[in-house]
């Protein structure tokens, strides 16, 4: 099956009959939902915060955020973005409680400095890497995104972002991108090697404590300019040679626990309704 | 567009962005709408040390709302001294929450272009050349 990135830009692509398809499959909105309570688990908000949604659609993953009780820290107040307007007039018919924006995050984020508590942004960030005219590139697009969205968000602040990477170049692109923002980065992969594999990009932003949450998380890989010299180990290391194998197979190992950590949260119940 | 987003958004052209004179967004020809949501204390009480007040009291004035207070509350003015929602956190629940911009346009007090907000959703696209 082709990727919708690959066939038109999301304007065009999300209008008003994919925009209803989307909202309304039952399907789709489980997914959504799962991979949101996902993000915010990994957040980790204690009280009740402002949040960025990034490519917030018709709400499926904002309206998450609003349903968060308050045992749980929540409920949150999100300020949506998204490029399509059919998508948000979905978000609209559906009376979601989020303030939204008409707005092309490749073209920065219209904040001022340290507005968010945290950000989210479930599928969407992917198709930052399809632009291509005479004007804007796609590394362009995405720089100016991180940048914004790291302006953005407090000192201390989070954003995790799920994202559907064409191929691991697409990866490395965007992971390089929110690094140079100045990010803490890590990846976390839910199923890998599954068809259903679930990539979370996850930023923090400052107050010292950068790798520390993130490498906290178990089976997160850290992207972080502290860890260079695991990576410049790396190099030395043949591909194939035992080394590389033993170091593949703890690198598996560890993915395998974040499946199955994600298996103790499969367990809690789900805030979607219908 | 709620009040308490317009009290974050700034001019989206990298050019106005860190300049003092693209924050706050300017309402003009603006309807207002208020809906009542359920309140939420802790939500205001985190949000209140971000608040821009000054932007708060040029925007309200601009939407003709009645005055606010020369200065942020503090986080005490919140409760009563029986730990009720004070009079303070309701009047703020409903200016930043429940009130609201559902038509007219955000003015940059930079560069002057004009945001236009249809159905409270503000089209922050711009044309590729003032990117
Ligand atoms: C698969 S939908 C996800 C929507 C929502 N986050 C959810 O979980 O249901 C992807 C969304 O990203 C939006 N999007 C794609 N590129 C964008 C861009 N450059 N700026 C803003 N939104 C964008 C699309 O319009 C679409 O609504
Ligand atoms: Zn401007």
């Amino acid at each position: 099956m082709s990727r919708p990135e690959d066939t038109l830009p999301p304007d065009l692509f999300y209008n008003d009959v994919e925009s209803r398809k989307y909202t309304t499959s039952s399907r789709i909105k489980n997914i959504q939902a799962d991979m949101t309570n996902r993000a915010l688990e990994l957040l980790d908000l204690k009280e009740p915060s402002l949040i960025l949604d990034i490519g917030c659609g018709s709400g499926l993953s904002g309206e998450i955020l609003s349903d968060v009780s308050e045992d749980e820290g929540g409920p949150h107040a999100w300020v949506g973005m998204d490029i399509s307007s059919s998508m948000l007039a979905q978000a609209l018919d559906r009376d979601v409680e989020g303030d939204m924006l008409l707005a092309d995050i490749g073209q920065g984020v219209p904040f001022r400095a340290g507005s968010f508590d945290a950000a989210i942004s479930i599928s969407a960030i992917q198709w930052l890497c399809n632009a291509e005219t005479a004007d804007v590139s796609p590394e362009g697009r995405l720089k100016r995104f991180f940048d914004g969205l790291y302006a953005s968000l407090k000192r201390g602040g989070k954003a995790v972002c799920q994202f559907y990477p064409k191929n691991a170049q697409q990866r490395s692109m965007i992971s390089n991108a929110a690094i140079k923002a100045g990010f803490g980065a890590g990846i976390l992969e839910d199923d890998p090697e599954t068809k259903n594999v679930k990539v979370y990009l996850v930023l923090t932003v400052g107050g010292g404590d950068v790798t520390g949450t993130v490498s906290g998380m178990n089976g997160v890989d850290v992207y972080d300019a502290r860890r260079k010299e695991r990576k410049r180990g790396k190099e030395f290391e043949k591909k194939g040679s035992k080394a590389w194998i033993l170091r593949k197979k703890a690198q598996m190992e560890a993915k395998g626990k974040v499946v199955k950590s994600s298996s103790r949260y499969t367990g809690r119940k789900r805030r979607v309704a219908f | 567009m709620k009040l308490l987003t317009l009290n974050f958004l700034t001019c989206a052209r990298k050019t106005c962005k860190s300049l003092p004179a693209a924050f706050p967004l300017h309402p003009r020809e603006a309807e207002l709408e208020q809906v009542e949501t359920d309140m939420n204390a802790a939500l205001i009480k985190n949000i209140l040390p971000r608040l821009e007040w000054d932007a708060m009291k040029t925007v309200t004035t601009e939407l003709g709302l009645p005055n606010l207070p020369a200065e942020t509350p503090a986080p005490e003015d919140l409760a009563t001294a029986d730990g009720e929602p004070s009079q303070t956190l309701k009047d703020l629940h409903v200016l930043l929450m429940d009130t609201a911009v559902v038509s007219g346009k955000l003015v940059c007090g930079n560069c002057g272009h004009e945001y236009a907000v249809k159905e409270g959703i503000a089209n922050f696209l711009l044309p590729s050349h003032m990117v």
